[in-house]
């Protein structure tokens, strides 16, 4: 091979890898992304059951509860204007408490939020945006409200 | 004084920065011979850094309260590794300790580079001083580590327990001189592309750079995989976590340019391929320095969210990254052809090999960026993890590990031999392990019985090139890409069977109650509080056992003061097959306890494979720098015969 038709094809080929690496790319971000909803948004049917998502809100005071193996809790996410159960198996992180902001991924399944993961607060002073948003949003409707 | 003799420090250093700057561009319009002030400039500003942040940690090691970084991210109670550690455990000091790395980067430069035109030397020390002044303009203008509060505080907040770790020591300073490291070659681009010299004898002296920043990042990456492990008691290895990937991105294009410099040393093709890949190296390093540092993520590793950070950081970047490619795009089409070759052959083994990593390498990018790019453009909120990543990049880095099998075995511009016979005995071992898995365990998921059954071919594969000579009469530079080979094969072995056979108990025991994980029978005998430095924590007795012998383990639930915190230590015992990982939970009312634990079987061949990727090229840097000191000495020896 000439080195001008040489260059000519290892051009191309990078240029079709590029391309085949943002097809591949969107092609795994369609169905696997995971997108971040707060009960509100599932209450108004912004989300598909059965598809690996993010909530985030915080756990409603008093909603805690553990069954009887130990290790399920029960909980309800509310953002203030919505609320939903979740249920999680595993041990809950450090500051995950009652009245604390959390965000748990899972799936939503017959109404109930399936968490495989919850994270919250890495310690008192970091708050994931996602939810310092929403304290901020829940504070300003507070205010408003007074 | 200390903190002010620092701030001074910084500001010369800066200044000489700029100097050279100036001296670059004078080089360049005239051809004056500027290497020697250039070198010696280079090297004043390295030591001035190296001040600064030595004035740092003295003023960390000290607690002197009255420095505002300090106050923030120290406490007086700290052990004291952690108080010298936690110089480089929040935002202006990692930065500091960034630009240390930058300046000492080029001090190397200047000292060791005797391979490089002088023309492309001073452009290449030019290049590195004008990005150490970006960054030393960021410290003193917006992140200034130096600053006094008024009146100087009587305890510090103290430091984020999860930092609080031997990790802290060594995990963020190897990581830094692995991103930092290949600055050397992003300046090396820069200046051979500006006089227009880019050739083989550049790719040569450009080769030990790329290969020491490679080697750090190598095992920058596995400690810090393995301190997410133990820490953060999840027993995962690897979160896909955007941080994660803003270290694994600048080392995927520098596994890419690592191979694709062989081709331009060797043959001198590839030109413009490789100078392209010598800058996205390093930009993806400020892509990741961004990333972590701007506050646009949230993890244990953005220590502050200040907007104006993020914009300067972001402006840099910018900067950087778009005068490089327009450059890049100036010369790039004006190189000269390189030499060409056949189908079949080993430089088209390492296109291919360049090709996938490319790929991958857009992959992880696309896919760690897209929650940014989303929320700018919609607002919407999105994350991308595991389940993108491992559909998307596994399959393809499983080919690339079949491939890796065979690059090696291919000879320099046309392949004439029958390479494909040797593969015999590493195929079979490969379909044997398919087998196996498929005997041993019919349901697990395909991905990691094909990592198997690869992993099991590459062990054999690799070693290959060794095979068929005398193994020690090869060069040690072929010795260290084995290595580095069959690490790959050990550590996807080691994910694989990670992935296929671990076994988690997650259950709630009262003393002398009984859990089973995998083989394993453990009794949870007690929990008593205990006590350290700067914590006090409850400690529970497991006994393990599996048929005979018996093994103590202690996780911890840990409470730290100074910031008020809580942590999970967990307890993991070691074997020659496995790990058994064990945390502790929560109590409840009646005396009971949550436990989780695992048994991963193998799961210690993840990082083994990582020590030996980077044992690998350990062997092959110090193989070419002993290469280059006897061509010199010869080249030396023959000149004085000549002259005697």
């Amino acid at each position: 091979m000439k080195p001008k038709n040489q260059r000519l094809v290892l051009v191309s080929v990078a240029i079709v890898a590029v391309l085949a690496a943002v097809l591949l790319a969107m092609w795994g971000l369609k169905d696997k992304a995971a997108y971040f909803y707060t009960p509100a948004d599932i209450a108004a049917g912004k989300a598909v059951t059965g598809r690996t998502m993010r909530l985030g809100g915080m756990v409603e005071q008093h909603s805690l509860q553990r069954d009887p193996d130990g290790v399920t809790v029960r909980f309800i996410v509310t953002d203030g204007k919505a609320r939903l159960p979740v249920t999680y198996r595993g041990i809950t992180p450090d500051l995950f408490r009652e009245g604390s902001g959390v965000v748990a991924e899972g799936q939503l399944q017959s109404g109930q939020f399936v968490a495989s993961t919850i994270l919250a607060k890495h310690d008192e002073r970091y708050m994931p945006p996602e939810l310092g948003n929403l304290a901020a949003e829940h504070k300003a409707g507070k205010t408003l409200e007074k | 004084m200390i903190a002010e003799a620092g701030l001074a420090a910084l500001w010369l250093a800066a200044g000489l920065a700029a100097f050279q700057f100036i001296l670059m561009i004078g080089a360049l319009r005239s051809e004056v011979g500027l290497v020697r002030p250039m070198r010696s400039i280079a090297v004043v500003q390295g030591v001035l850094t190296a001040i600064a942040f030595a004035m740092l940690v003295l003023v960390f090691a000290t607690t002197d309260l009255s420095v505002a970084l300090v106050y923030e991210n120290s406490h007086s109670a700290k052990p004291f590794i952690y108080k010298v550690a936690g110089t480089w455990g929040n935002h202006e000091g990692s930065m500091l300790l960034w630009v240390t790395i930058l300046a000492a980067a080029g001090a190397c430069l200047a000292l060791f580079s005797r391979r490089t035109s002088e023309q492309t030397l001073v452009a290449a020390l030019g290049s590195q001083a004008v990005l150490a002044l970006g960054f030393y303009a960021f410290l003193l203008i917006a992140s200034n580590p130096f600053a006094r509060l008024k009146r100087p505080a009587l305890e510090g907040l103290g430091l984020n327990p999860l930092l609080q770790d031997p990790g802290l020591a060594f995990h963020p300073p190897t990581l830094y001189i692995g991103y930092v490291g290949l600055s050397i070659a992003f300046s090396l681009a820069v200046g051979a592309l500006l006089t227009d010299q880019v050739d083989n004898k550049l790719a040569q002296a450009m080769r030990p750079w790329v290969l020491a920043a490679w080697i750090f990042l190598t095992l920058g990456i596995t400690a810090g995989s393995y301190w997410a492990y133990y820490e953060l008691g999840w027993g995962g290895f690897w979160f896909w976590d955007p941080v994660e990937n803003a270290s694994l991105m600048p080392w995927l294009a520098a596994t890419a340019l690592l191979h694709s410099i062989n081709v331009l040393a060797a043959r001198g093709a590839l030109k413009a391929w490789t100078m392209m890949l010598a800058v996205i190296a390093f930009s993806m390093s400020m892509v990741g320095t961004f990333l972590v540092r701007s506050g646009v993520l949230t993890s244990v590793h953005a220590f502050a969210i200040d907007p104006e950070r993020g914009t300067f950081l972001l402006a840099l970047l910018a900067i950087y990254v778009g005068a490089a490619f327009v450059l890049f795009a100036l010369r790039g089409a004006t190189l000269k052809e390189g030499a060409p070759f056949e189908l079949v052959s080993r430089e088209t083994g390492l296109v291919i090999n360049n090709l996938l990593l490319s790929v991958i390498l857009g992959i992880v990018f696309v896919g760690t960026l897209y929650p940014l790019f989303v929320e700018a453009v919609s607002g919407g909120k999105l994350s991308v993890g595991a389940p993108y990543f491992d559909a998307v990049a596994g399959p393809l880095a499983l080919v690339l590990a079949v491939l890796v099998g065979v690059g090696p075995l291919l000879s320099w511009r046309r392949e004439r031999r029958p390479v494909f016979k040797q593969l015999t005995i590493p195929g079979l071992l490969g379909v044997t392990a398919l087998v196996i898995t498929f005997i041993v365990a019919p349901m697990i998921a395909i991905l990691p019985r094909l990592g198997m059954t690869v992993a099991a071919y590459l062990l054999a594969a690799s070693i290959l090139p060794l095979v068929g000579r005398n193994p020690l009469r090869a060069p040690l530079a072929t010795w260290g890409m084995v290595i580095a080979h069959f690490g790959i094969a050990v550590s996807l072995a080691g994910m694989a069977m990670n992935a296929a056979f671990t076994e988690e108990r997650l259950g709630v025991a009262r003393p002398g109650d009984r859990l089973n994980v995998g083989p394993w029978t453990v009794e949870f005998a007690d929990v008593t509080p205990t006590a350290g430095k700067n914590w006090t924590a409850l400690e529970a007795k497991l006994r393990a056992t599996r048929g005979q012998g018996l093994v103590i383990l202690n996780p911890q639930t840990r409470f730290y003061s100074d910031p008020p915190t809580e942590t999970n230590e967990a307890a993991i015992e070691t074997f020659w097959n496995g790990q058994l990982y064990t945390v502790i939970g929560k109590s409840d009312e009646n005396g009971g306890w949550q436990l989780r634990l695992w048994w991963k079987p193998f799961v210690t061949l993840i990082w083994a494979g990582g020590a030996l990727i980077g044992l690998g090229g350990a062997l092959a840097l110090i193989g070419r720098l002993w290469r280059l000191r006897r061509r010199r000495r010869e080249s030396a020896g023959w000149r004085q015969e000549r002259y005697a």
